[in-house]
C-alpha cells in the first residue's frame, strides 16, 4: 500500500491519496502506508493521456523505439500514449499494431495503444483493413494516415463510416496537398522574408471544413489532429456549434511557438529544430489557439512527439525531418501557456490533457478522475520550479525540442502506473 | 562586418563603406597590373551547390586580385553528390584552415547553417529563393555609377519577385540607400505579405515606368509556366516584357538593368539589353569589384 | 613642436630643394600618401609652381591594400588613388608623406608604385622625421627631424583637414599606436 501525503488534488486542498491493488483505495487526511510519498505542494493530476505519439518503432529505433519513447511518456507525467502508423512497416495490419502493443507491455512505463492507419502503406488509395485492427489484441480505436492526409474525399467519406462499426474515429492530418507542396514554414510575412516556401493556413482549414460536412453528411466521428490556425479553430466551433460529433487537438508546440522562431532564436536562424508538420503559425493564431482550448473548441492537447535523430536536424533548413519532440516538457508548456495565463485551472489542464483525450481514444481505464476506486494513473506535479530547458537531460533516444535556450515552469515528480510508480523524484523507476 | 549572408544586416555606413571601397578598387581594374597583395596567404573557398558559373568565376576573379589562395569546390562530383551533408562540408572546410567561404546553395538559410559550423566568414552567393546580397550591392553600384546618386531613386523591379534571391536582396539595400523601390509583378510571383516589406507593390508595369529611373528586369523560368504563375510566355511577355514601345516611356536618363542570364524575347527584348542605357554589361565587371571589396573588408583585417 | 609659419617655411625649403635636385622638376610627379601627404603633395605643388612657374603632376597612392599590419587591426577603408593622367613611367616620383616613422608606409607606397608602372627614380619628402625606422628607408626631403620616444604619439594637423596648421607630440600613447 502506498500512501501520497498532503497532494493538491487538482490544485485543491491538501489530502492523503491511498493505493490499493492498483485502485485509489481511500482519499481523506492521516492516512498511512508501507510506503508514504510526501507530496506537500504538489499537484495531483490524472495521468495524462497522449492522442499523438510518434515512437518510430518499428523501422527507425534510431530516432525512438517503444522502451525509449514510453520513458519519456513516463518522465513527462503520462500513462497512455496513442502510437502513431506511420512507422516502417506502416501500422496497417492486426500485425504490425500487435507488435507495437506488445513492446508497449513488456516496456511497461506506460499504456500503448497503436493507431492504425486508415489506407493501406499510408498510400491513400486502399482502405486498411481497420476492422481485423480494431478486434486485435491492440483493440485500435483511433485510425491515422498521420504525417499524410487523407486528401480523397471518397476514401475519406469511406473511413469515416467504416469505423463506425466498432466505435472508432478517423484522426485526420489535414493538409491539402497541392496547396503544400514544397512547403517550409507557415506562409505569411516570415516565409516571405525568408524565401522558404510557404504553407497557407487554407491548405489545413480547407481540409477540415470539408471533412466536419463529411463527418456531418454521414453521421460520424471525427478527429482534427493538430489544429494550427485561427481558422481552422473557427471552422470547428461551427462544427461543434452545429451539434456534430467532430474534436481536436492542439500540440504544446502550437500553444506557445510561432513561426517567428525560424528567423529569430535562441539557436540561430533557419534552424530546422523549429520546423514541424503542420508549421508554427503566427501570435494570432496562437492567440486563438489557446482560446479555443480554453472555451473546449479544441478537445485536448496532443503533443505530436516526433524524434529525429541529430543529423535530420543538423542540416539546411529545406533538407531537415519536420518534427520536434515534446512528451517530456508538454505539462510545463501548457502550464506556461494556459495555467500561467490565467485560461485554464488545474481541473481544466486535467479534462485536456486526461480525460478528453481518454475518452476520444475510447480508453476504459484512463482519464478517469482521482476518486475511490478509479485506478491509480495519477502524476504528481510541481508547479512551482522554473528550469533551463536540457536537451542533453532527456530520456527521449532523440534530443529535437524546439525549448533549448527556454526556462519553463514546473516539473514531474512522480508518475504512477495503476498504482506502480514508473518515475519518483522525477526519475525513472 | 564577420559574414555577409543578408543584404538586410548591413547598415546604411556598412552598406557605402563596400561601396566606397569597391570604387577605390574599381580604378585597379583599370591599370596593368591588376593584383594586389592584401589577401597573400588567405583562402578562399567557392562552395557551389548549384551551377552559376558567372557567380563563381566573379567571386574566383575577385579573390585572385587580392592574391588569395582559392579552391573551388563544386558539388556536381564531389562527395557532396555521394550525400555527404552540408554540416560535413563545412566541417572538411575548417579542416583546411578556409578564412572565407563563398557558398551558393539551392536551401534558403544555407548560409546561415553554415556560420555555425565554420569559424571564416561566409559570403552568401545566392541561398535558395532568399538572398544573394553581392549582387544587390553590384547593382547599387552600377545605379550610383552611371546616375551618381542612390538616394531618392526610383527603382522598379519587375518579374519573378516570389522567387527572387535578386529582388529580396535590393529592396532590403536599396530601401537602407534611401532608394524608392517598386516592384512590378503579376500577383501569382509576388510573396503574401509583400505589403510589409520597405518597398511599393504594382501589377501595372506600364504605370510604373514613366517614373523610373532604374528599370530592372528579373528573369523568368519558363517552367513556372506549367506551375500556373502565368498562362504562357507570350502573355508574360505582353503584360510584363520590356520591348521598344515599352522602354520608350522611359525618360531619357532612366538605364535598364538585368542580372542576367536573360530570356531574349521574354522579359527583355534583344533590341533594349543591347541599348547603350542598358548596364548588363558593365553590372558584370562592378561584380569583380564589389566582390573584391566585400572579401577585403570581411577577411583583410584580423582574424575575428 | 611646430606651428603655422614653422610649416609654411619647411615646405618652402623642401620645395625649393625639390626644383633644386630635380633641376627643375621638368618630369617630376608629386604622389601624397593620403590623407594628409596627399594635401601636403598639393601644396608642394602650389609652391613649385610660384617659384619656377612649373605646372608638376600631383596626386595620390592609398597603400593600404599594401601594408604588411593589415592583420593587426579591422580592415581599414581605403583612401583615395589618383595617379596623373600621364602616368608614371620614366618618371621622377616624389613620394610625400606626413611623417616618417618605421618607414613601412613608404616600404608599402613603393610597392604599389611597382603595380602602376615604373618610374626612372622615386624619391621621398616627409614633413616630420621622427626617427625609429625598422627598415632600411631614408627620406630625401626632410621638413623636421624630431627626436621622439617610440611610445609617443606625432600628429600632424593640416588647415585643409584639420583647420589649422600644426605638429604635435602627444606623449604616453599605448605601444604601437603612434604613426
Amino acid at each position: 500500500m502506498i500512501v501520497i501525503r498532503n497532494a493538491r488534488i487538482l490544485g485543491g486542498e491538501p489530502r492523503d491519496i491511498l493505493i490499493a491493488n492498483g485502485l485509489i483505495s481511500e482519499i481523506g487526511a492521516g492516512l498511512g502506508g508501507d510506503t508514504v510519498i510526501e507530496a506537500d505542494g504538489l499537484i495531483a493530476l490524472p495521468g495524462l493521456v497522449d492522442l499523438h505519439t510518434h515512437l518510430r518503432e518499428p523501422g527507425r529505433e534510431d530516432a525512438e523505439t517503444v522502451e525509449t519513447g514510453t520513458r519519456a511518456a513516463a518522465i513527462g507525467g503520462f500513462t497512455a500514449v496513442h502510437a502513431m502508423a506511420n512507422t516502417s512497416p506502416v501500422a496497417d495490419t492486426a500485425g504490425v499494431v500487435e507488435q507495437v502493443w506488445r513492446r508497449g507491455q513488456e516496456a511497461g512505463h506506460c499504456d500503448v495503444h497503436p493507431v492504425g492507419a486508415v489506407t493501406s502503406g499510408l498510400e491513400g488509395k486502399h482502405l486498411a483493413e481497420l476492422g481485423a485492427m480494431a478486434d486485435s489484441q491492440a483493440r485500435v480505436r483511433v485510425f491515422s494516415d498521420d504525417g499524410k492526409c487523407v486528401s480523397d474525399a471518397v476514401l475519406m467519406r469511406r473511413a469515416l463510416e467504416y469505423v463506425k462499426a466498432f466505435d472508432g474515429v478517423v484522426a485526420q492530418h489535414a493538409q491539402e496537398p497541392r496547396l503544400t507542396e514544397g512547403a517550409q514554414l507557415n506562409e505569411g510575412e516570415v516565409s516571405g522574408r525568408l524565401g522558404l516556401t510557404g504553407w497557407p493556413a487554407v491548405a489545413e482549414e480547407a481540409i477540415i471544413a470539408r471533412d466536419c460536412l463529411l463527418a456531418a453528411h454521414v453521421g460520424s466521428r471525427l478527429h482534427v489532429c493538430h489544429v494550427s490556425t485561427a481558422g481552422s479553430v473557427e471552422i470547428i466551433r461551427w462544427a461543434k456549434s452545429k451539434g456534430w460529433n467532430v474534436t481536436a487537438e492542439v500540440t504544446p508546440h502550437h500553444l506557445l511557438l510561432t513561426d517567428s522562431c525560424a528567423e529569430a532564436s535562441p539557436v540561430g536562424p533557419y534552424n530546422p529544430i523549429y520546423k514541424v508538420n503542420p508549421p508554427l503559425r503566427t501570435h494570432d493564431d496562437v492567440t486563438a489557439l489557446r482560446e479555443a482550448l480554453a472555451d473546449g473548441t479544441i478537445d485536448c492537447v496532443a503533443t505530436d512527439h516526433a524524434p529525429h535523430p541529430v543529423e535530420d536536424k543538423e542540416t539546411e533548413w529545406a533538407a531537415a525531418a519536420m518534427g520536434m519532440i515534446g512528451l517530456e516538457t508538454a505539462l510545463s508548456v501548457v502550464q506556461e501557456a494556459m495555467v500561467e495565463t490565467g485560461l485554464l485551472d488545474w481541473a481544466g489542464v486535467a479534462d485536456r490533457m486526461s480525460t478528453r483525450p481518454a475518452r476520444i481514444g475510447r480508453l476504459s481505464g484512463q482519464g478517469l478522475p482521482l476518486e475511490v476506486g478509479s485506478p491509480a494513473n495519477i502524476t504528481l506535479y510541481d508547479p512551482a520550479v522554473r528550469t533551463p530547458v536540457d536537451p542533453t537531460a532527456m530520456v527521449s533516444r532523440s534530443r529535437n525540442t524546439p525549448y533549448e535556450g527556454l526556462t519553463l515552469p514546473g516539473r514531474v515528480v512522480a508518475t504512477f502506473l495503476r498504482g506502480r510508480p514508473t518515475v519518483l523524484d522525477g526519475k525513472l523507476v | 562586418m564577420k559574414h555577409l549572408i543578408s543584404a538586410g544586416d548591413l547598415s546604411r555606413d556598412e552598406a557605402l563603406l563596400i561601396l566606397d571601397t569597391a570604387e577605390e578598387l574599381a580604378r585597379v581594374s583599370g591599370r596593368s597590373i591588376k593584383k594586389l597583395p592584401t589577401l597573400r596567404g588567405r583562402t578562399v573557398v567557392n562552395l557551389f551547390f548549384e551551377d552559376s558559373t558567372r557567380t563563381r568565376i566573379s567571386f574566383e576573379a575577385a579573390a585572385k586580385r587580392l592574391s588569395a589562395d582559392v579552391i573551388n569546390f563544386s558539388a556536381k562530383g564531389s562527395s557532396v553528390s555521394k550525400g555527404e551533408s552540408l554540416k560535413d562540408t563545412a566541417l572538411t572546410l575548417e579542416a583546411m584552415g578556409a578564412d572565407a567561404v563563398v557558398i551558393r546553395h539551392g536551401a534558403s538559410g544555407a548560409p546561415h547553417r553554415l556560420a555555425n559550423w565554420v569559424r571564416g566568414s561566409v559570403l552568401n552567393a545566392g541561398d535558395g529563393t532568399h538572398e544573394h546580397p553581392t549582387q544587390a550591392l553590384l547593382d547599387a553600384f552600377s545605379m550610383r555609377q552611371r546616375l551618381g546618386r542612390l538616394e531618392g531613386l526610383k527603382v522598379a523591379i519587375v518579374g519573378d519577385i516570389l522567387h527572387s534571391r535578386v529582388a529580396r536582396s535590393n529592396v532590403l539595400l536599396l530601401s537602407t540607400l534611401g532608394a524608392e523601390v517598386t516592384l512590378v509583378a503579376p500577383p501569382t510571383l509576388l510573396p503574401v505579405s509583400v505589403e510589409r516589406w520597405p518597398c511599393q507593390v504594382s501589377y501595372d508595369l506600364d504605370a510604373v515606368l514613366p517614373k523610373a529611373d532604374v528599370v530592372m528586369m528579373l528573369r523568368v523560368q519558363l517552367e513556372r509556366m506549367n506551375a500556373a504563375y502565368f498562362p504562357s510566355a507570350r502573355e508574360y511577355s505582353r503584360r510584363y516584357g520590356l520591348d521598344r514601345d515599352r522602354f520608350a516611356k522611359l525618360h531619357d536618363d532612366a538605364i535598364v538593368m538585368h542580372p542576367g542570364p536573360m530570356n531574349r524575347g521574354m522579359e527583355i527584348s534583344a533590341e533594349v539589353a543591347d541599348s547603350p542605357r542598358s548596364t548588363i554589361v558593365e553590372q558584370v565587371g562592378n561584380g569583380v569589384t564589389v566582390r573584391m571589396a566585400a572579401l577585403y573588408l570581411l577577411i583583410g583585417g584580423e582574424n575575428q | 613642436m611646430l606651428e603655422g609659419p614653422d610649416i609654411h617655411r619647411a615646405l618652402t625649403r623642401i620645395a625649393h630643394e625639390i626644383l633644386e635636385r630635380t633641376r627643375g622638376a621638368s618630369d617630376v610627379v608629386l604622389l601624397g600618401i593620403p590623407t594628409r601627404g596627399a594635401t601636403l603633395a598639393h601644396r608642394l605643388a602650389e609652391r613649385v609652381a610660384q617659384f619656377e612657374g612649373v605646372k608638376v603632376p600631383v596626386g595620390s597612392i592609398d597603400i593600404t591594400m599594401y601594408r604588411d599590419d593589415l592583420r593587426l587591426g579591422p580592415a581599414r577603408p581605403l583612401g583615395k588613388t589618383d595617379v596623373p593622367a600621364g602616368g608614371i613611367d620614366g618618371k621622377t616620383v616624389v613620394l610625400v608623406d606626413d611623417v616618417l616613422f618605421s618607414g613601412r608606409t613608404v616600404r608599402a607606397a613603393l610597392d604599389a608604385l611597382g603595380d602602376i608602372g615604373r618610374p626612372k627614380a622615386v624619391q621621398l619628402a616627409t614633413l616630420v622625421d621622427r626617427g625609429h625606422r625598422e627598415l632600411p628607408i631614408r627620406a630625401d626631403y626632410v621638413g623636421k627631424n624630431l627626436p621622439t620616444a617610440k611610445s609617443e604619439k606625432v600628429k600632424v594637423l593640416l588647415s585643409e583637414i584639420d583647420g589649422r596648421d600644426a605638429v604635435e607630440l602627444l606623449k604616453n600613447e599605448p605601444e604601437g599606436a603612434g604613426k
